[in-house]
């Protein structure tokens, strides 16, 4: 860290005028806080923009939520419009299509954690089973392009296979069966929602339970195989254990989410199977508010669910560090 | 260890070849549709893998419509210009916070990790981005989604990661810290960077919600925000042209999807290599 420099002048004057960086470590106690401002300043200029756009766009929005607690009118703006306590909270929770929007999120939630959690897992279990480098690197290149693709794109692709005028409807006319259109049925809209989730990000989801594999010491498999441990036991034993961090990981910012199940894909398909099933709790809020300007209780719904969201990602990370795992932020800085 | 025995080989064999094609076959379905023709299209009943008599009449009705090409235009624009903003912007905050002795920088990092754990929501966005007059501008297509947290820990760390000795010997030979950046640190990062820049580049070329949100004139749409319209709600793109060409439907709206697809899949193989190394110095070890 700090290079030599034993003659150092003793003059304070001097060293700052000259010394290429001070040794740190001593003389950081020693520089007050302007003075550090003033070493760092290349270094705090290069922050400042990166910065400023996390206050402007994450911080700065919060105190728009006042709207939630006002009866909201764009013309009169913040400071003009009538302030309401808690009643945009009230209609919210009196409102049926703000608990059918919430019961939608959860079934939502729920078929998407258990349907599609399990298959990167899966499948990079598979990918690392493959002994040829070349052949696992062309099967890895491919499942990992459809993460690229954008939604708008891929709920055509698959209006294109299952929709009404599509592949599987045709399909299944000239077998003999009945017409089927799973895009415009409420009842498999949260599969459809995982089959898409599936197809987009299963891939990509292995990059990180491969690594973890890696991490896996090698030592442990050959010990076993020799106390005699088959296959499937060295999976069970060796395997998922050396997983199980990252697993846990993997598992607590999905349960964060949970009230965010895939907003921008939710939105393109919504109107095919109707607000029934397909309002969730953003939905709800962007129709709400920007749709029919009940800007308030759109507020307090977002709101509330910001709340929860990030009361549930906090809680379950504390939960991860009672069970001894490292859990998300302090992995997140190191 | 022991061989493996050939039924389990068959088994994985078949598994493996399922799941190509299921990524595969949709893809090429699509680009194989946009140069079909309509008795193909009818004959297989959607999507077509291999036309008999391909033809560019899809691509001539999607170019010659002008909203495609109008919106090609803005998402390319918005791609490159955003792209580069939030590389600048993350690199120099990345680097900035890779030095632990800065003055603050702990504090930053926290301001920007802890974005990771809410998000202001939908109605605080947008009567901002109303109040600073963004609103029906390009602008407000890059802004407000401009620094990715995720990317910011991805870079930082890879930072960090760098040997020590180099910034000291920069520092010696009398490099300030922009020029140690500059000289010697980005230089090295190059694969990262590819990285970084090619997810703020994916991100930037599908979004649509922003444009949903924020722009008003549909003259200003990006490539996605048509596609919406045109694909999935199943509007005519040929709006009274000349028509010489008569493409059927199904094939322009799969001329458009493949004509958004396109440039990822043009990046994608050269960037390919990077992925793993990139992301998991940063995911990882981050």
């Amino acid at each position: 860290m700090a290079e030599t420099a034993p003659t150092m002048p003793l003059e304070k004057r001097r060293k700052q005028a000259k010394a290429p960086a001070p040794p740190v470590v001593a003389a950081q106690r020693k520089l007050g806080l302007w003075q550090r401002i003033r070493r760092d300043k290349v270094m705090l200029l290069l922050t400042l923009p990166g910065l400023l756009y996390f206050v402007v766009f994450h911080y700065v929005p919060l105190i728009g939520y006042m709207v939630a607690f006002q009866d909201y009118q764009p013309y009169l703006g913040y400071m003009h419009s009538a302030w309401v306590g808690v009643s945009n909270f009230t209609a919210a929770f009196a409102d049926p299509d703000f608990w059918s929007a919430t019961g939608n999120t959860l079934k939502i939630a729920v078929v998407q954690l258990v349907l599609f959690f399990p298959v990167p897992i899966a499948l990079a279990l598979l990918l690392n089973s493959i002994v040829s480098d070349k052949l696992r690197r062309f099967v890895q290149s491919v499942v990992y392009l459809p993460h690229f693709i954008g939604w708008v794109i891929i709920v055509s692709i698959f209006q294109q296979i299952l929709g009404g005028a599509g592949l599987l409807p045709h399909v299944l006319e000239s077998l003999g069966l009945p017409r089927y259109d799973m895009m415009t049925d409420p009842a498999a809209f949260p599969w459809l929602l995982a089959l898409q989730t599936m197809w987009k990000d299963a891939g990509w989801g292995t990059i990180i339970i491969l690594a973890a594999l890696l991490s896996i010491d090698r030592g442990l498999y050959e010990a076993s195989a020799i106390d005699g441990a088959g296959k499937w036991r060295r999976l069970w034993h060796v395997t998922l254990p050396g997983l199980s961090p990252v697993i846990i990981l993997l598992l607590i910012l999905n349960l964060g989410n949970i009230l965010t199940v895939g907003f921008e894909q939710i939105l393109l398909q919504r109107d095919a199977v109707g607000a029934g099933a397909g309002e969730v709790l953003d939905t709800y809020v962007y129709f709400h508010g920007i749709k029919d300007n009940a800007w308030g209780v759109a507020a307090a719904v977002g709101l509330v669910k910001a709340v929860i969201g990030t009361a549930l990602v906090i809680g379950a990370n504390k939960f991860a560090h009672r069970l001894g795992h490292e859990g998300v932020y302090r992995g997140a800085d190191r | 260890m022991e061989k493996p025995t050939k039924l389990g080989l068959t088994g994985k064999g078949i598994v493996i070849v399922l799941v190509v094609a299921m990524v595969a076959y949709p893809l090429l379905g699509v680009i194989g549709t946009s140069f079909a023709s309509q008795t193909d299209i009818i004959k297989s009943s959607g999507l077509v893998l291999w036309p008999s008599h391909p033809n560019l009449d899809a691509y001539r009705t999607v170019f010659t419509g002008g909203v495609v090409t109008r919106a090609l235009l803005v998402s390319f624009g918005v791609t490159v210009f955003g792209t580069a903003a939030s590389l600048l912007c993350t690199i120099g905050m990345a680097y900035g916070l890779s030095r632990r002795d800065v003055v603050g920088s702990r504090f930053i990092l926290m301001t920007a990790l802890f974005t990771m754990l809410f998000n202001a929501g939908v109605i605080p966005n947008f009567l901002l981005v109303k109040e600073l007059g963004l609103y029906n501008t390009f602008a407000a297509l890059v802004l407000p989604t401009m620094v990715s947290a995720f990317n910011l820990v991805v870079l930082r760390s890879f930072f960090m990661n760098l040997p020590e000795e180099l910034y000291d010997a920069a520092k010696v030979d009398g490099a300030g810290d922009f020029r140690v950046l500059i000289q010697v640190v980005l230089p090295l990062s190059k694969a990262v960077l590819a990285v970084v820049g090619l997810f703020y580049a994916v991100s930037y070329w599908n979004a649509y919600f922003n444009a949903l949100l924020y722009l008003g004139d549909a003259d200003k749409w990006p490539l996605p925000m048509v596609l919406r319209t045109f694909v999935l709600q199943g509007q005519s793109l040929a709006e009274g042209g000349a028509g010489e060409a008569v493409a059927p439907q199904q094939a322009v709206q799969m001329a458009v999807l493949v004509v958004a697809v396109v440039p990822i899949l043009l990046v994608y193989p050269f960037l390919q290599r990077y992925f793993t190394k990139g992301v998991l110095t940063g995911a990882i070890k981050g």
